[in-house]
């Protein structure tokens, strides 16, 4: 018994010593809690295309890749438990998928010299990267998002919303609140009428959300929902049939599992997305081919194509294309978190490389650059089609208001860097 | 045989109401005071400070002052969580408005803005017991997380409403803010955590803990011998809420360094501190620390035990985790109702007999 786990014992050390010269990419996950069903589709999207660069290329540069999975949970301890226990690995980028987790790793992650790449959540203002020099959040983010769904509303209302009553549903935590300010700020502008409506965790309990849209008949609800609250919120739509073409949801609020238990009664919910949808992609050829049919994939193998699969899917892409201009910068292939930073801030995003990675026109073209980590902030809208049950683009990746935008990123970031004592520039 | 009081001579009253009259539990106090304090500083990394040793000293704080409300005067509480959130943006407040001022200070302060609010909370406990009062604080719990989440002046009015720690120091030595060493907040913690053990530990002794146990058992046999109720149960909420608002402080400054209130401080925080002391061992200091040990090391344990060490997917091993603990404590409470802190009891009983029992 004893000399049996003490093999063991050597066994496990002798397992986990050649994990050296590894190109480490942990996935702060969550498969269980009220957050999970959007958790998997992300987390598996995310792994599967890390396994299919190790099946297919060898790795990145001829490095293979290793990703450590670690359950958050979407809690804030726990994200903050996997951090600790996964940066001695040799980590070299954070996507903790969660906005709170990404607040609590800012300044950790920074002393840390670690980036991290909240594409499309976390802190907005970490948009200004002469304030925080090691955050991500390219190729879009929350107020882009508020501003391309007001920007659609102008646009199908011939250009004018003034006097029009617009309300947003939104998970009442960070999360829920960034889009907040650049609303009130669209609604001076434009001159429409913004009513606040928070859900609070998990979100399970809006009855009374609803009936006061019911009773003030908004002519657009927006959604900034997560988890359970999605799918609740649009059953709650459905039931006081609230016209569905009307309710526009953030791209966290657009993937299957929400809509499908509203069965047909979702048809015409819009979201807003910063990737395209669907799996009309040669790289899902490949991916089923090396992943999928050699019983490699993660989770249970069944979310592939999924819109949020393909966000996960998007999200290892660009860190694996950064990490490839980071070996190309530095020369060496095995690079570290640092030369990882370097690599995310020089990214640069095109048609051809996207096209010879089988994911043509899969997202905007962007270069990230020192003095912008948000990359263009370009928003496309989304559809659901409950018969086909199939999302679509119904409006390419557009610009959104940058002179409002821009302005508000400064002022937050400026607050941040006076509050942390930062001095801002590039270095 | 070593564990005996027999030619452990007491010569002083002082001697003889010590917390530790065995020489044995006394040099075993020494020593893991010892342990604690000189050698762990040196061993410890970043990983074992914010994932275990972090979490475990500030919940034993809580549980600390949760076991003096509900343990020893008998006052059901599921505010713990609204509690620890005033102790958290008192601190952030504190914090932001004088940034000079040592953290030590403000943490204090915002155990005495908590203790404040604790015994306004504690009102309605004069009139009502047991499940109402329950249902009392339960709303402190709501109505808390709600003033912290509506009103911007607590969070700053930034965009998000989170709260994040800017860097402070004490001593010169940074222990809030990403830019710490491991072992600077380990030890800031152990020695609120030692001061707060020893300052319950006295009072619960003494004439105010009396009276806060009169009250628990019977509250109108204390009235009548001569223990003022209205003082007894309003004291309770305050030392409690104290503790507990201090707890909450560390928690946001030291442990996460950023939260959002209605993650970080709602109900399962309650109900999660108050396991850690039906767990541990209502009215025990030590029971205190053994509750929140296993409910904070458990997870972790069985983490890296079960993803570390056996390799499984992390949904399922996350999905053990909650099976395991939930067993254990049901095993634990049908073996030992009275918590951790009574086996611990009844085992130091058996050894002062061994090896010759009755």
């Amino acid at each position: 018994m004893k000399l049996k786990f003490a093999s063991m014992a050597l066994t496990a050390v002798m397992a986990a010593a050649p994990a050296m010269a590894d190109l480490v990419f942990p996935s702060l996950s969550y498969r269980t809690g009220p957050y999970a069903a959007g958790g998997i589709p992300f987390a598996d999207g995310y792994a599967d295309y890390f396994t299919l660069l190790n099946e297919r290329d060898g790795g990145i540069g001829g490095v293979p890749i290793k990703m450590i999975e670690c359950e958050t949970g979407y809690n804030t301890a726990k994200g903050v438990e996997c951090y600790e226990s996964t940066k001695g690995e040799g980590a070299l980028v954070y996507q903790p998928l969660s906005t709170g987790i990404t607040y609590q790793l800012i300044p950790k992650a920074t002393a840390d010299d670690i980036p991290i790449h909240s594409m499309g959540y976390g802190r907005t203002s970490a948009a200004n990267g002469e304030v925080f020099s090691h955050v991500f959040n390219y190729p879009g983010n929350y107020w882009n998002g508020a501003s391309g769904a007001i920007n659609y509303l102008l646009e199908s209302n011939g250009g004018d919303i003034a006097g029009k009553k617009i309300a947003l549903v939104y998970h009442n935590s960070a999360y829920g609140k960034e889009p907040i300010r650049t609303l009130e700020e669209l609604s001076k502008k434009h001159g429409f009428e913004l009513t606040l409506l928070p859900v609070d965790h998990p979100g399970q309990e809006q009855k009374s959300q609803w009936l006061q849209i019911r009773r003030e008949k908004p002519d657009n609800v927006l959604m900034w929902g997560w988890g359970v609250m999605n799918q609740v919120a649009i059953q709650e739509a459905a039931n006081i049939r609230y016209p569905m073409e009307n309710f526009i949801g953030v791209w966290w609020s657009g993937a299957e599992h929400d809509v499908l238990s509203a069965g047909d009664s979702a048809n015409g919910y819009k979201a807003l997305t910063f990737h395209n949808v669907g799996r009309d992609f040669p790289v899902f050829a490949d991916m089923q081919k090396y992943v999928v049919d050699a019983g490699k994939a993660a989770g249970a193998g069944d979310q592939v194509g999924n819109v949020l699969y393909n966000r996960g899917m998007y999200a290892a892409m660009l860190a694996a294309e950064a990490a490839k201009t980071a070996q190309e910068i530095h020369g060496v292939s095995d690079i570290t978190a640092g030369q990882m930073r370097d690599g995310m801030e020089a990214l640069s995003i095109d048609e051809a490389k996207m096209t010879a990675l089988g994911m043509p026109n899969f997202g905007p073209s962007f270069n990230v650059s020192c003095e912008n980590h948000g990359g263009p902030g370009l928003v496309g809208v989304t559809q659901w089609d409950a018969a086909a049950q199939t999302w679509s683009m119904i409006s390419d990746f557009k610009e959104t208001d940058m002179d409002v935008i821009g302005g508000l990123i400064s002022e937050d970031s400026a607050a941040y860097a006076a509050e942390n004592n930062i001095e801002a520039g590039c270095k | 045989m070593f564990y005996r009081e027999a030619g452990d001579f007491k010569t002083s009253y002082a001697d003889d109401n010590q917390t530790f009259p065995i020489k044995f539990d006394r040099y075993r106090y020494y020593v893991v005071m010892l342990i604690a304090f000189v050698a762990v500083p040196f061993l410890i990394n970043d990983y074992w400070v914010n994932a275990i040793f972090l979490p475990f000293l500030i919940y034993s704080i809580a549980a600390i002052g949760l076991n003096i409300l509900v343990g020893y005067c008998g006052q059901v509480s599921l505010g713990t969580g609204g509690f620890m959130a005033v102790g958290a943006y008192a601190c952030y407040k504190l914090m932001t408005s004088f940034p000079e001022v040592s953290i030590f200070i403000h943490v204090l302060l915002a155990g005495g803005v908590t203790a404040g609010v604790g015994v306004l909370f504690g009102l309605p406990s004069l009139r009502i017991k047991g499940f109402y009062l329950a249902v009392a604080t339960l709303a402190a719990q709501f109505f808390l997380v709600w003033l912290f989440n509506r009103v911007p002046w607590f969070y700053n009015y930034s965009a998000s409403g989170q709260i994040s720690a800017p860097e402070r120091t004490v001593f010169g030595l940074a222990v809030t803010g990403p830019n710490t060493t491991a072992w600077a907040p380990y030890l800031f913690c152990l020695v609120i955590v030692t001061l707060s053990a020893i300052v319950a530990r006295n009072m619960t002794r003494g004439m105010q803990g009396r009276k806060w146990m009169a009250i628990r058992d019977m509250d109108i046999a204390a009235e009548i011998i001569g223990v003022n109720p209205l003082k007894a149960k309003l004291s309770a909420f305050a030392v409690s809420s104290f503790f507990i608002g201090i707890a909450g402080a560390l928690f946001f400054s030291v442990y996460l360094g950023a939260v959002e209130v209605g993650e970080a401080f709602g109900i399962n925080q309650s109900f999660l501190v108050l396991f850690m002391i039906i767990i541990g061992g209502l009215g025990s200091i030590f029971g205190s620390f053994a509750g929140a040990a296993f409910l904070v090391l458990m997870p972790v344990f069985l983490k890296n035990v079960l993803v570390g060490g056996l390799g499984w997917p992390t949904d399922i091993a996350a999905h053990l985790e909650f099976l395991i603990v939930g067993a254990l404590i049901i095993i634990f409470l049908i073996a030992e109702p009275h918590g951790l802190a009574q086996l611990w009891r009844v085992a130091k009983e058996k050894l002062r007999l061994w090896p010759f029992p009755h």
